[in-house]
């Protein structure tokens, strides 16, 4: 029987039979795949960024304070982008203040509590389904229950109304981010605590939570930043989609002033326009809105950095 | 164990029902006809302990008893059930959703399987050494500083968690570094943190298991010295794979050893099968299977 791997019989032999023999191509083939999709994802990426510096550069170098700083208008000179941000601003704060809480809490409750009965599982299941509705649906469930059903709480067509839609939309991904996140911290460290005569309570709130805090305030941030690049279910609910909108000048005041808009909404607004002027501006606001999402990311990585345990 | 387990199968392989298991156990609790010592120095009382994990029956009719202050260390081979009937003793199978015990489990005469019975107090009784060693995410400090701090300890807390640590026979090493993060410490360290933690709470028992399995020898001499200590003041379990440590380190050893259940079911179950000093078991068994396990015929 022929061994797989015939024995040496001397020095020369050993060095010839160790030698390389040809060139491995199917490993070669696979790795020149693996960098050419690397390439197309980074080439889209970059050929995103340039259509819109190309685009946008004019109005943000022309006019960079005012373009930031001024409302909606009709006149294309005069045009700028600040509802949009306050508007996102103010989503991203509701959005914050409603979603965080609820799905942290959610997903502690079914990762500590819950067990693994029939229930959780089905919830479990359903939370992740709804992470792959249609934002457009969430628009529609907006409009049905925080602007109609709701109107007397939200005001209608608000802010408010709009910040919760955004919040039912990512609180699926909220709390499948941070069920990981608790999931990832050790069982040892949660028998240590309970071993010490600490009840599940005190194990939660002085080990697990802060072992998970990484990776929940990661999943949250990057939700926050999935909910501030959508655009569909704010035209649901009635964003305004005006090229003109006298919002009300104060931040807060928006709440109580009605209507409102959103940066995806004011670049949807500018793309619907004739002409290369309002193309233009579609670029800027576009770029605004990137350079906001990446700061976001950036944010979320440098608390993941900074509160990251090895264990 | 082919050989020797036959003549012993015969009476267990049928089940024990409760008339005959009081008698079965007294035997099993006193080995060797030892008279039984006065039931002050019982700290835990087992009597016909099942535990099942869904279905399955992981332990089966476990009756023995822990005295004060005592080594008493479990050994066999795995899936013999010691593990299990280890975390019996602090409620820890609480927390597996499917486990389900059975008999009774006393602690000083009080049952701890008793509904009115709150296991988060049992567990500031009887504190617990795991496996691996499970520091928290935390500084030294406040890995030694957590459980009395739950447990609502008023006094110098500076003074408990350098004393705590001194026991462990840690404090020279980390004194300087209190505040630095526990997972710094080598695995060793790290064990003897864990053991300073637990004993931080003042319980009376401690609970290992397999403390010294992750460890280095060096590092596993050293919480065996360590045990020899801190027996003066705590009774201790501990449940090892390594027979020597059994050997160097206990009082008493427990032998548990896995039997199928019945013919219709093939799956093991584990059960005691003797308990005694650990000279005896390990120099003159009673049992012909402990005699095979401890001269390395088998397991």
């Amino acid at each position: 029987m022929a061994a797989i791997t015939p024995p040496f019989t001397d020095a020369r032999d050993a060095a010839a039979s160790l030698r390389r023999q040809g060139t491995d191509v199917k490993g070669q083939t696979f790795r020149w795949f693996l960098v050419g999709a690397l390439s197309l994802a980074l080439l889209t990426l970059l050929a995103l960024v340039w259509d819109m510096w190309a685009e946008g550069s004019n109005v943000l170098l022309a006019r960079p304070v005012q373009f930031l700083t001024s409302g909606l208008n009709t006149n294309v000179e005069m045009a700028g982008v600040w509802q949009g941000i306050k508007g996102s601003l103010m989503l991203g704060l509701i959005v914050a203040i409603v979603s965080f809480p609820i799905g942290i809490g959610a997903a502690v409750y079914l990762e500590e509590y819950a067990g693994n009965t029939r229930f959780a599982r089905i919830v479990e299941i359903n939370i992740r389904n709804l992470a792959g509705v249609p934002s457009i649906v969430y628009g529609l469930l907006g409009l049905a229950i925080f602007v109609q059903a709701l109107g007397g709480v939200t005001g209608g067509r608000t802010v408010i109304a709009g910040g919760l839609t955004l919040a039912a939309l990512v609180l699926p991904i909220v709390i499948i981010t941070s069920q990981e996140a608790l999931r990832a911290v050790p069982a040892g460290i949660r028998e240590g605590a309970l071993a010490l005569g600490a009840t599940r309570w005190e194990s939660i709130r002085h080990h697990v939570m802060p072992a998970a805090t990484p990776g929940i305030l990661t999943g949250t941030v990057l939700s926050l930043a999935r909910a501030l690049g959508e655009a569909a279910p704010l035209l649901v609910v009635g964003a305004v989609t005006g090229v003109f909108f006298a919002g009300a000048s104060g931040f807060f005041e928006q709440i109580y002033a009605g209507r409102f808009t959103a940066l995806p909404m004011v670049i949807f607004n500018w793309a619907r326009q004739p002409g290369p002027e309002w193309l233009q501006l579609t670029g800027a606001a576009s770029l605004i809105l990137v350079a906001l999402i990446v700061v976001m990311n950036g944010f979320a990585i440098f608390l993941r950095n900074r509160y990251e345990r090895k264990w | 164990m082919n050989e020797s387990g036959d003549p012993m199968t015969a009476p267990t392989s049928a089940p024990v029902q409760p008339p005959q298991a009081q008698g079965l156990t007294l035997d099993v609790g006193s080995p060797n006809g030892n008279p039984r010592p006065d039931s002050a120095d019982t700290v835990f009382e087992v009597r016909n302990l099942n535990v099942y994990y869904g279905d399955f029956r992981a332990v089966s009719d476990v009756s023995l008893d822990i005295k004060k202050r005592e080594i008493t260390a479990m050994i066999g081979p795995s899936g013999c059930g010691k593990s299990t009937v280890l975390r019996c003793f602090n409620r820890m199978n609480d927390l597996i959703e499917t486990a389900r015990v059975e008999g009774s489990v006393k602690f000083h005469g009080a049952d701890l399987y008793d509904p009115a019975v709150d296991p988060v107090e049992v567990r500031r009784r009887i504190g617990m050494v795991f496996q691996k060693p499970n520091p928290f995410p935390k500084s030294i400090y406040d890995n030694v500083a957590f459980g009395p701090r739950i447990a609502g300890y008023k006094g110098n807390m500076d003074d408990l968690v350098e004393q705590s640590l001194r026991k462990a026979a840690l404090w020279d090493e980390v004194r300087n570094r209190l505040k630095a993060s526990a997972y710094g410490l080598s695995g060793g360290q790290q064990q003897r943190l864990c053991i300073a933690r637990a004993i931080a709470v003042e319980p009376e028992v401690i609970l290992m298991d397999e403390p010294a399995s992750a460890l280095d020898p060096i590092a596993t001499g050293r919480i065996e010295d360590l045990m020899q200590e801190i027996k003066q003041e705590y009774t201790i379990i501990i449940v090892t794979h390594n027979m020597q440590q059994a050997a160097r380190v206990s009082d008493k050893t427990a032998f548990f050893t896995t039997e199928v259940q019945s013919e219709q079911d093939d799956r093991r179950s584990g059960r005691l099968v003797e308990l005694d000093w650990t000279e005896n078991i390990f120099k003159n068994p009673s049992d012909p299977r402990t005699e095979d396990y401890v001269t390395g015929r088998f397991g």
